[in-house]
């Protein structure tokens, strides 16, 4: 029996940047009047720029200067348009490609591809931009969030109608979804009314994988067991995204718990660098999406209500270029982390084995010279 | 599972026993508490010591904990600060470490042993790599508490020794308390660390009672250093949480026959107190390492190697080690097999005074 895939799907701008604002519930629609051209602006520009940095990392993957890249390339919408709608307080929690979000947070590009060129694990001061590092093991970050977000409960921060109410999104996947750590932080979301939203992107693959081998009901539904309310939209329209989160943050933030949006996308590159996606799916697949390009269409709306010319259009392309060159340049400055720093940071505290070996090291050092 | 209503004030009081008095603004104390009790009293203090400190886990809330060692708490600090959690020990970990993400302490309850595998990704992955990963900006003082060893006569998962597992693992504090009164000072200090800790507490030993110094101030010796508790200069005998008692009782027996044993509490498996270990055998030049733990990749191979290393002409005798075998833990009519006993200690003992 087949659960179906008919769950309503919100969609604000067709694939053609015509606002039809389909399926569009009131609370989103109070967020859509709340964007000005200027915002709509400020998401396309991070859209181009996340764009253009993508490129160039998986360019410097290519002549070896970034151990690996995994690419957002499609999915500049889902995360650049969900991430406009966090406020200043919110958090958020990326997985690991959500390059669109970390500059919507205003993280350095150079910061991202320092973990992909091996000079780090991290790459920014999580607390001060209000977004996590990203996580590797995947669905791994998820219970963060939620704790996180039970720590908004317990400090007053969520439900009091006060602008220090705050919320947290956290990012996901279709694979993620797999998971028996986000299963379990789906029932802690529910059990303590946490103020976070799930935000589902669904990119059709996860590697190898299609979404309909281990899904066979939409992500959209899948809180219903939970009591979580779900949300599914096209994850190429950025004004859907913004929309569909700006909602669920802001019932989470006015104490009404979490919610899981789908954002339907497609993951135009490989799962990685290292992937080869020719042996498991057809370039026609590949040709029908890119028909769907969420920068395009996003670009294609702007022109429309005249927000958007040639020319502020090509201005906009060249400041990407330049944040992605200056990213690059950055880059090739990275050096390799001191081992004196790795061992600093195992722990806060004095351990006994890890300064004789710290020790050790750096008389070795003394003696044999950097080798 | 009954969802926590966070929205309300505290619950009324229980008809749980009253907590041990407040030591709010008191001075240290000496008293006779058994280790659980000892254990409710440093989470009742570090509660009230910290605003920043939550209990959580399966049961530990209106229950008390299965073995009762947050007996009390829940009605004296409320269900935000003492929180039943899902039955779901990932989730328990995971939500930890977002908690300590915002500045909390959280002092997490895993109910068995055996149980805190579906946590072990969480554990191993994240809680102990966190602070290293964020470039030392986070840090994650989250306390897991895991009731652990055998000898109570229980079903499988029930009494296993997972401490070498986590010892293996950088970025974790690796701790067992072998009495009532490091209990106390041991989970005052965890609690408080930077740093996350595995607080294994021997169940075993629950029950016993000794003279434990409580105080709202923390003025104790490091939880990480190792303790003798008993002086002598023929062999070293280095054990920690369950270990402690036959040890002792092995030392008693030799010592009756004139054989004059020095005992050491490790206290902590990571870091592991080498300095302490190696200064005795250097005196006494015989190591006889004691756990309940399987010895095969045990903590007590990582000394004799550390040991061998720091008194290869100071040893006397090869080092031996006295532990569980490689076996799933045994079921419980023939688990006294399987635990290092005193009478398999005196062997030991006897062994290398052979050389």
């Amino acid at each position: 029996m087949s659960l179906g895939d008919h769950v309503p799907t919100l969609q604000v701008l067709d694939p053609g940047g015509q606002r039809t604002d389909a399926g569009a519930l009131p609370g989103e629609l109070r967020h859509l009047r709340t964007l000005t051209p200027a915002h709509l602006i400020a998401m396309y520009r991070i859209m181009v720029r996340t764009r253009a940095v993508d490129a160039e990392a998986t360019a410097l993957q290519r002549r070896g200067e970034l151990g690996l890249w995994a690419s957002c390339l499609g999915q500049e919408a889902a995360q650049v348009g969900s991430a406009h709608a966090l406020a200043p307080a919110d958090y958020a929690f990326p997985s690991y490609r959500e390059h669109g979000v970390v500059l919507a947070r205003g993280i350095d590009p150079a910061a991202i591809v320092r973990l992909f060129r091996g000079v780090d694990h991290g790459g920014w001061d999580a607390a001060a931009h209000r977004c996590h590092t990203y996580t590797l093991v995947v669905g791994g970050h998820v219970l963060h969030a939620v704790g996180y977000a039970m720590g908004a409960v317990l400090t007053g921060r969520d439900g009091t109608g006060a602008p220090t109410d705050e919320a947290v999104l956290v990012y996901l996947g279709d694979g993620a979804m797999a998971q028996g750590h986000v299963a379990e932080a789906l029932v802690f979301a529910a059990s303590y009314q946490a103020p976070v939203v799930f935000f589902v992107q669904n990119n059709g693959w996860a590697i190898s994988t299609p979404t309909r081998a281990h899904a066979r009901a939409p992500f959209a539904r899948r809180g219903e067991g939970f009591a979580i309310p779900g949300r599914r939209v096209d994850g190429n329209d950025a004004l859907a995204c913004f929309a569909a989160t700006a909602a669920a943050l802001a019932d989470a933030r006015a104490g009404r718990g979490p919610a899981i949006v789908e954002a339907v996308t497609y993951r135009m590159a490989p799962h990685t660098t290292a992937d080869d996606p020719t042996r498991y799916r057809d370039a026609a697949e590949e040709r029908r999406w890119a028909t769907r390009d969420p920068v395009a269409r996003l670009e294609k709306h702007l022109r429309g209500i005249g927000a958007v010319d040639d020319s502020s259009a090509a201005q906009i392309g060249a400041e990407a270029a330049e944040v992605a060159i200056r990213m690059r340049d950055a880059c090739l400055a990275l050096g390799p982390p001191q081992m004196e720093d790795l061992f600093a940071r195992v722990y806060a505290t004095e351990h006994q084995q890890v300064s004789a070996e710290s020790a050790a090291w750096a008389s070795r050092r003394v003696s044999h010279g950097a080798r | 599972m009954t969802a926590p209503t966070w929205a309300t004030a505290p619950p009324a009081a229980s008809t749980s026993p009253a907590p041990a008095p407040s030591l709010t603004g008191a001075g240290p104390a000496v008293t006779t508490l058994s280790m659980v009790a000892a254990l409710r009293q440093a989470l009742a203090d570090s509660l009230r010591h910290d605003p920043k400190v939550l209990v959580m886990g399966e049961d530990v809330g209106r229950l008390g904990g299965v073995f009762r060692v947050t007996d009390g708490l829940w009605s004296e600090f409320g269900e935000r600060r003492v929180m039943d959690s899902p039955l779901a020990e990932a989730g328990i970990v995971g939500t930890a470490i977002g908690l300590a993400l915002r500045g909390f302490r959280p002092v997490v309850e895993i109910q068995f042993d055996g149980f805190v595998f579906p946590a072990f990704d969480q554990i191993v992955s994240q809680l102990a790599k966190l602070h290293s990963r964020s470039g030392g900006r986070s840090q994650m003082p989250v306390t897991v508490r895991i009731p652990y060893g055998g000898g109570i006569g229980a079903i499988e998962h029930h009494s296993e020794s997972p401490e070498a597992l986590f010892a293996h693992v950088a970025g974790l504090r690796v701790v067992s308390p072998a009495t009532p009164g490091d209990a106390y000072a041991m989970l005052r200090q965890a609690i408080a660390c930077p740093d996350p800790v595995i607080f294994l507490e021997p169940k075993a030993r629950y029950w016993d009672t000794d003279e434990v110094t409580i105080g709202p101030d923390l003025q104790v010796e490091q939880f990480d250093r190792a303790r003798i508790v008993r002086p002598g200069s023929l062999v070293t005998l280095a054990t920690y949480g369950p270990g402690l008692a036959p040890s002792l009782k092995a030392a008693d027996a030799l010592a009756a026959q004139g054989r004059d044993v020095e005992v050491i509490d490790l206290r902590s498996m990571s870091p592991l107190d080498v300095d302490t270990v190696a200064s005795s055998v250097d005196r006494t030049g015989r190591l006889v390492v004691v756990h309940e733990a399987p010895v095969f990749g045990g903590i007590g191979g990582e000394l004799a190697a550390a040991v061998m290393e720091r008194c290869f002409y100071r040893l006397e005798a090869p080092v031996a080690r006295v532990g569980g075998y490689h076996m799933p833990y045994p079921p419980a009519r023939v688990e006294h097999e399987y635990l290092p006993t005193a009478g398999r200690v005196i062997h030991a003992v006897e062994g290398v005074l052979s050389y």
